[in-house]
């Protein structure tokens, strides 16, 4: 019989990655992460995870340790989020360079200034040129599941990366949820051990690390670039995987809801994608042809899958919970970078919204399709990225 | 030509790496390695080690080594320790190699996180008092007076106005089993030390002295004079601590005066001129006799 419970989100995570079997993970507090990394202590003060649990003194250290653990072979797992996850920079762009498959729980929260514990993706968009695969969950239930998968992607032999996935800070993190787990054998079944090929070996030594002139970077750099672009087929397969695994079905890179008829698509990450799904829901009663792109998988980006998605649609409203200060939200230009030029193609625009937990309701949503709709019909050209629900009262 | 007599064992660091002539770091590396044996894993921040071993495709590393980012051989080594834990290796050890910069400024707080932790890893600081890879920058491990590029001596300056960073003091006060200061320019106490240090376990230190002919700014052939010179003058006490105590200290047979040892480097040139204030040479020459009176150096 399944085994199914109502689970904090973190702890969620924490089973998942239990499930996994880690050698060594690190651990640093920051809410909203914080409780996936205290579940993972008791499990190891209980004895129920054999792991070696390094507890860091900041996240810099968090994600050194997991990429030195990986180098020596062992799979490695840490978390973090917003300064903690902005603090790790350097380190993900090293560790990505050199191949280290480890995964991090990559929990959004607002960046400072101003302070904010609040959701949003500022923190892990950030992230998005390191190398580091991300992908966007929008339920516990899916948290926990891409976990499970992210380590697959990440140690698959043709990737070789770190992987992070991006979950929204209490919205997911501290909700409870109905989970369904899966037993231990079926997990070690879907993920045997971790058994690199190079791995810091006296029997065969190597130097890791290298310094590179200008006559190879380039071919080092591409080569990430192409285990992500090139991944996308083996990251399709292994979800694939998952869902047969599950009976889950997500869609694989993206999550199309609604699309096939749809002439209007909202594009969004993360739980957001809940409250967009209800939006759509009650538009289509109304005869709205709405629908839903909903990315998961967000580095590499899923070109195909937008290109299926739209064809057909008028336009395409990107809901961005970050932005790009001077420019627009990320995932708008990324759309945008596919989708502008195209001809016949669908008129694309962005929408700052949501940024350090502003609310992102119905309503919110209602008024992006109504926006975009006019915008459309104005038969103007698209404008830049609006900012939602802004205070007219406090704007500069 | 007559042959040379083959070695008996290969070195575990060889020639052919891209090291400054005279460079007390590279010379410190061979017989470190000497000493540790073939049977550990080396972590090296960023710094001169890494760009003159690490050229791609070439390496004179005959264990396995990684390099990482500047900030972090102390996680880095933290991390390879817990994996080897982890998978029952723990027969290989895990030595971290770094310079002044990367240990005493940029990865102090990660060095204090493994030492503080326990980690079972032996941190070897290669000293040379100043970012050598970028040029000669000042570092907390400047001495004081020298001129480095940020730090220069002028009419208003005469270099580094703070003492060195007493770092084996900091890292003995995390309460770590071994903590040992040593030169280039005394090998075999070098090696003896770290032969120590692997035999036990947690987290350990040694500082060596290692003269930079390029930065100092001396004749290369000069490396081990001028480190025996710093040795001798007592700006470089050689001592021993095991768990938070000094068991053992090189005595100086005659206590040098620190000008002897100025006076070869061009980096403090402005301390010992003739037209300089005396008050320079004083306030390094009281360095000096604060170190022989701390640890006891002469009688």
């Amino acid at each position: 019989m399944a085994d199914v419970r109502v689970v904090e989100g973190s702890e969620a995570v924490a089973l998942a990655v239990k499930a996994c079997r880690p050698h060594v993970i690190a651990a640093y507090p920051i809410s909203p992460q914080t409780h996936i990394v205290e579940a993972l202590a008791r499990m190891v003060a209980d004895g129920d995870l054999k792991a070696e649990y390094v507890r860091v003194e900041s996240e810099f250290s968090a994600a050194s340790v997991v990429s030195g653990a990986s180098a020596a072979g062992s799979r490695s797992y840490t978390a973090s989020a917003s300064q903690g996850l902005l603090l790790m920079t350097e380190v993900l762009y090293a560790s990505a360079g050199m191949r280290l498959p480890f995964v991090i729980t990559g929990v959004n929260r607002s960046i400072s200034a101003p302070i904010n514990i609040q959701v949003d993706h500022q923190d892990t968009i950030s992230l998005r040129d390191t190398g580091v695969i991300q992908l966007y969950v929008e339920s516990a239930q899916e948290a926990y599941d891409m976990h499970l998968a992210a380590f697959k992607i990440a140690e698959a032999p043709s990737i070789m990366l770190p992987v992070m996935v991006c979950m929204d800070g209490w919205v997911l993190t501290h909700s409870y949820e109905r989970v369904e787990f899966l037993d231990q054998k079926a997990v070690d079944r879907f993920l045997p051990l971790f058994r690199p090929e190079n791995y810091l070996d006296t029997a065969n030594p190597k130097t890791w690390g290298s310094y590179a002139e200008g006559d190879v970077l380039m071919e080092f750099k591409y080569a990430i670039h192409k285990a992500m672009s090139e991944g996308k087929s083996c990251i399709r397969k292994i979800m694939a995987e998952m869902t047969s695994l599950t009976g889950r079905d997500y869609g694989g890179l993206v999550e199309a809801y609604r699309t096939g008829d749809a002439e209007v698509i909202l594009v969004a990450m993360g739980s957001m994608a809940g409250t967009v799904k209800d939006a759509v829901d009650v538009l289509r009663q109304e005869g709205k042809k709405v629908g839903l792109l909903r990315i998961r998988c967000y580095r590499p980006f899923p070109y195909e899958e937008l290109l299926a998605a739209v064809r057909g649609a008028k336009v395409v409203a990107v809901l961005d919970a970050n932005v790009s200060m001077g420019s627009e939200g990320a995932v708008g230009l990324d759309v945008k970078s596919r989708l502008n030029g195209r001809p016949g193609g669908p008129m694309v625009i962005d929408f700052i919204a949501g940024l350090g937990g502003r609310e992102v309701n119905s309503t919110t949503v209602r008024a992006v399709v109504d926006r975009a709709e006019r915008l459309f019909s104005s038969g103007a050209p698209p404008p830049e990225a609006e900012w939602l629900d802004l205070n007219p009262a406090i704007v500069p | 030509m007559p042959k040379k007599p083959a070695r008996k064992t290969e070195s575990l660091f060889v020639s052919g790496h891209r090291a400054c002539h005279g460079c007390g770091l590279a010379l410190a590396v061979r017989h470190i390695l000497e000493a540790t044996g073939s049977n550990v894993i080396v972590v090296s921040p960023t710094g001169c080690l890494e760009t003159f071993t690490s050229p791609y495709g070439y390496s004179p590393w005959r264990v396995p080594w990684i390099h990482h980012v500047f900030e972090n051989a102390p996680a880095i080594a933290s991390g390879v320790a817990a994996a080897l834990k982890a998978q029952s290796r723990e027969s290989t050890r895990v030595v971290a190699i770094g310079g002044d910069g990367a240990t005493f400024d940029i990865g102090f707080g990660s060095l204090s996180g493994m030492l503080e932790r326990g980690d079972d890893v032996l941190y070897i600081c290669a000293d040379n008092g100043a970012y050598m890879n970028t040029g000669g920058q000042r570092s907390g491990a400047t001495p004081l007076g020298a001129a480095t590029t940020t730090h220069p001596a002028g009419k208003a300056s005469w270099g580094k106005t703070e003492r060195k960073k007493d770092l084996p003091e900091i890292v003995a006060a995390h309460g770590v089993p071994y903590v040992a200061t040593a030169s280039v320019a005394y090998l075999g106490d070098l090696k003896q030390k770290v032969r120590k240090a692997m035999t036990l376990h947690g987290p350990r230190y040694i500082q060596i002295d290692t003269p930079c002919p390029s930065v100092w700014n001396f004749p290369s052939h000069l490396t081990l004079e001028v480190g025996r010179l710093g040795v001798n003058c007592g700006l470089v006490p050689l001592f021993e601590m095991l768990n938070g105590k000094i068991t053992k200290v090189k005595k100086l047979r005659s206590k040098v005066p620190v000008i002897e040892y100025l006076k070869q480097q061009k980096r403090f040139q402005h301390v010992v001129a003739t037209d300089a204030p005396k008050e320079r040479l004083m306030a390094v020459q009281e360095q000096a006799d604060r170190n022989i009176e701390k640890y006891k150096l002469m009688g």
